[in-house]
């Protein structure tokens, strides 16, 4: 953090009289990442406070949830609420309805669920890290991932039809069965990625320019981390380790071997910016060692045997969470002797982990709070819902 | 010392950080470019995307499950129950139509490509084809009308429907009327046969397919 | 036919004619790299560019102009309109008036002053005046940072370019640019890049501080200019489009064309002072007055084009980042070269 700096005295020696500027960064500002506001009160170039105002992209989906004609016409809601991880997002809510219906699911649809979780953890990541190269001024980072990006969405295209919102994961089952050229292509897109993720790596997060940039900037210390709830690669980065993935593994990660990345804070303190970014970029390759064991042992089984025809749970609720690219999301069911769910809510982990940006950005420099934004990776859709 | 040391160090990082960097961009600029060039070159799509939704109506059996089906309520269906001395014909995997459907439209701009009307019908008249340019200029061309039933042939339907209606009505009062007698003339015999009221198409009984 | 001799014997015509030569140069030449640096920005990112108007998109830049020519010109309620709308074309004129002392090429220089370098220098620090202007007229919060960013950049980063162009000015003793690039001629060695046209033992001692200037020069240029990775007046991600956000329609292409303008600029005093101006590389070998003309032109869109070659490479700095590499990089450095050389010359 940069110190501020004494007021400038005039010739009689007093202070002069400086006033502190308000700008409203957003909602139409190319670096909110969609329409945040925030509202920064700045001393020249140095953020003393930043005050953020959502809700710009509030869409009632918890409201909508209550008012659907069945349980199954909730996934394409849950869909459209992380936009840019979509299967994750499925992935809670079906974990969640599951459940609560006590169903249970053959391996085989566990296994894709993993490697369409994985292949969409790494697509998020990717959008993460482009933009945040983005919010550097670094724009190419952002094409090379993108072009990989691409082949992540025509595999899921290939699978299950969209390219955004899936509509993939059903309760007790999956909409398809992957495509028969799914694997091969899936081992293609590996090969061919691990370069670009190297290319990247050497372009953007070990460039100078970047680490002094985001090196030692916007530190989130581990207790602050862990008093604002905050999941994820945030946390992480902080060096806590913490992954719901690990510690409370919901369908079948702990049958894989793979290591949880922690923040060491190689380049400046543990709980920078820099250190966000590496957790990303790391667990990028621990994702695709994940997605290499599941397609190497991939089970037989019918995918969607174990759908109900007609959902209409006894009355209860159940928490589903599963580890999300940007923490932990939380869906939490509330069912009546009805076919609509009573209540629906979801832990959203950016909405969580953007509460913290005020403590963490103040003293910094408005350059640094672009960079502190790029790093918490929060998508509006998700904290507005 | 080490403040000079990191101050030669950085500099070094910088320049040779910045060399790596630009030995990459020039590497990528001289490889072919990965992008197709759009309205000229189209994308192959795979088998099952998920696009322009498509009708065929002459397989509609007016069974209103996708309607029901869809989150958003983007399928507006309007159905009257045929009299059953009306035929209306067969779908193309034989089953028997019942229902006038005197409306079908599909309002494609509110459709969310969510692809959950396609599951439950019967009859797989429904389908997500990979159709993706039909935008227009007036919203309203967005809403399309799937259904075949000029405005005259649903009057003649309804009408027809009518009568059967009132013959229903005056069957059911005289079988009333002559239960009623029959019971003032002897208790012991039970009516027979009670017209049967509203039986729902055997469609409805049976449940969707799932793919 | 006589009066028409007599009119271009007038000294006032002869010099208006003059100097529509490099305002032609310059409206072609931004063209040229409006497109080149599209294509180049887009062969780097993997992608394709402009490629439908004209043959792999060559007319795109006249439409672009053609569409920036129709856009209405809005000047918000609140700005001061009298500079919002002087601001511009100050920033171009600045630019414009440096091209004057620019020796295009052995038969062709606008103006042959001895105080070339200084004048150039001079006059190209007009544009800072203009942004300020356009940023404190435009009342918008992001546009008076970013005009405040550039007036602190420009200012900073002259002091360790004008330092570089000292170190060249001593080794060759002369001001005039004509000169400067007449004693770099002969070949691809007498470059000042290479030591110049002097005696072998001066020669290599001069190479490797020479090489410091270059680079000390080339950094201060980009930064002049505002590209990235010193584009923070401008930088998108943080001050939305820095002093230009609230232009539009011909005001926003007249300083899109001064950036351009001055990229050129800098990248042409880089090859006046290190790369022997419009001499040929190889000595008399395609010399003369045209050939000159596409060496100087040639050499100036190399450079052109690294300076968009780094900008689609690197992230951009921060404020304290950028006045750092100033003061405590660049300017000792530059220093430590004068004197150098000092000490070269006079052995």
């Amino acid at each position: 953090m940069i110190e501020t700096l004494e007021k400038p005295k005039t010739s009689t020696g007093k202070t002069l009289r400086t006033e502190e500027m308000i700008v409203n960064m957003g909602p139409q500002h190319p670096s909110t990442h969609g329409v945040l506001r925030l509202e920064v009160v700045l001393d020249g170039e140095i953020v003393t406070d930043v005050i953020p105002h959502l809700g710009y992209l509030h869409r009632c989906f918890e409201k909508h949830c209550e008012h659907m004609t069945s349980y199954q016409q909730v996934i394409p809601y849950v869909d459209r609420m992380d936009y840019v991880a979509s299967m994750t997002n499925e992935m809670a809510y079906v974990v969640a309805a599951e459940k609560l219906l006590k169903i249970e699911v053959c391996d085989r649809v566990h296994y894709i669920r993993i490697i369409m979780a994985e292949l969409q953890r790494i697509a998020s990541h990717l959008i993460a890290i482009g933009t945040f190269g983005i919010d550097m001024g670094a724009f190419t980072p952002f094409l090379y991932y993108f072009r990989d990006r691409e082949k992540i969405l025509e595999l899921f295209e290939m699978t299950c039809g969209a390219r955004l919102l899936y509509n993939y994961m059903w309760i007790g089952g999956l909409s398809h069965d992957i495509p028969p050229q799914f694997v091969e292509k899936t081992k293609e897109f590996i090969v061919g990625f691990k370069k670009t993720l190297q290319e990247v790596n050497d372009l953007l997060n070990y460039n100078e320019i970047f680490i002094k940039r985001t090196a030692n900037v916007g530190i989130l210390p581990k207790d602050l981390a862990i008093n604002y709830a905050c999941s994820g690669p945030m946390l992480r980065g902080s060096g806590v380790n913490w992954d719901l993935r690990r510690d409370d593994p919901y369908t079948m990660y702990d049958k894989f071997e793979w290591d949880v990345i922690v923040g060491k804070g190689e380049m400046g303190t543990v709980g920078d910016v820099w250190d966000r970014n590496m957790v990303r970029q790391l667990e990028m390759w621990e994702s695709l060692r994940i997605i290499e064991q599941a397609i190497a042992t991939l089970p037989e089984g019918d995918v969607s045997k174990a759908i109900p025809k007609r959902i209409r749970p006894v009355p209860g609720d159940a928490y589903g969470r599963v580890e999300g690219p940007r923490g932990e999301l939380g869906v939490y069911i509330i069912a009546e002797d009805s076919v609509t769910p009573y209540r629906i809510k979801a832990r959203a982990p950016a909405f969580v982990n953007l509460s913290v940006i005020t403590e963490i950005s103040k003293g910094a420099m408005l350059a640094d709070l672009v960079a502190i934004m790029g790093s918490i990776d929060i998508v509006l859709g998700e904290v507005d819902r | 010392m080490t403040a000079l040391t990191t101050y030669f160090n950085d500099i070094y990082r910088s320049v040779s950080s910045t060399m790596t960097g630009m030995r990459i961009t020039f590497k990528q600029m001289i490889s072919p470019t990965v992008t197709i060039q759009y309205p000229h070159v189209k994308m192959k799509m795979p088998d099952r995307v998920r696009n322009r939704l498509f009708m065929n109506f002459d397989d509609c059996i007016g069974c209103e499950l996708c309607a029901k089906a869809c989150p958003v309520d983007c399928i507006d269906i309007e159905v009257m129950k045929a009299p059953p001395t009306e035929s209306l014909g067969e779908t193309s995997t034989g089953q028997k139509k019942r229902i006038y459907v005197t409306k079908f439209d599909i309002d494609i701009a509110k459709c969310c490509y969510c692809g959950l009307c396609v599951y439950p019908c019967p009859t797989e008249c429904l389908k997500m084809t990979d159709v993706y340019e039909f935008s227009e200029y007036d919203r309203s061309n967005l809403i399309y009308n799937f259904g075949t039933m000029s405005p005259s042939e649903v009057e003649t339907a309804k009408i027809k429907v009518k009568q059967y209606d009132e013959e229903q009505t005056a069957k059911k009062a005289a079988a009333a009327a002559q239960a009623a007698a029959a019971k003032a003339a002897a208790a012991a015999v039970p009516p027979t046969a009670a017209p049967v009221q509203n039986a729902p198409p055997q469609s409805l009984d049976s449940t969707p397919t799932q793919q | 036919m006589n009066e028409l001799k007599l009119l271009l014997e007038n000294p006032i015509v002869m010099s208006v004619l003059l100097a529509f030569v490099p305002i032609v140069f310059i409206l072609v030449y931004a063209l040229v790299t409006l497109y080149g640096e599209m294509k180049v920005a887009a062969h780097i990112q993997n992608r394709l560019a402009y490629m439908e108007n004209g043959w792999h998109g060559t007319l795109q830049p006249f439409a672009d102009i053609l569409k920036l020519l129709q856009k209405e010109d809005i000047i918000p309620t609140a700005a001061d309109k009298f500079l919002f709308s002087l601001a511009p074309y100050l920033v171009f004129v600045g630019t414009y008036a440096s091209f004057a002392v620019l020796p295009f090429s052995s038969g062709f220089i606008g103006s042959n002053i001895d105080l070339g370098i200084l004048y150039l220098v001079a006059a190209s620090s007009l544009v800072v005046v203009g942004l300020l202007m356009s940023g404190w007229a435009s009342n918008n919060k992001w546009s008076l940072f970013g005009s405040l960013r550039s007036a602190a950049q420009i200012v900073s980063y002259e002091i360790p370019g004008v330092l570089a162009i000292l170190g060249v000015v001593m080794v060759l003793g002369t001001m005039n640019m004509q000169t400067m690039t007449q004693m770099q001629d002969g070949g691809i060695q007498n470059w000042l890049i290479f030591g110049g046209n002097f005696a072998l033992g001066q020669k290599l001692a001069l190479i490797p501080f020479m090489f410091i200037l270059f680079v000390i020069y080339l950094l201060s240029s980009m930064a002049e200019v505002n590209r990235t990775p010193f584009d923070l007046p401008e930088a998108e991600s943080e001050l939305v489009q820095g002093y230009n956000t609230e232009y539009s329609g011909m005001k926003f292409a007249i300083f899109y064309l001064a950036e351009y303008a001055n990229l050129f600029l800098v990248s042409a005093v880089v090859v006046i002072l290190f790369f022997g101006g419009w001499t040929s590389p190889f000595g008399s070998f395609m010399g003369g007055p045209v050939w000159s003309a596409f060496w100087f032109i040639m050499k100036g869109m190399f450079f052109v084009f690294v300076n968009i070659w780094l900008r689609w490479t690197l992230p951009r700095l921060r404020v304290d980042q950028l006045m750092y590499v100033s003061w405590k990089v660049l300017t000792p450095f530059a220093l430590f070269c004068i004197i150098a050389i000092g000490f070269i010359m006079v052995v």
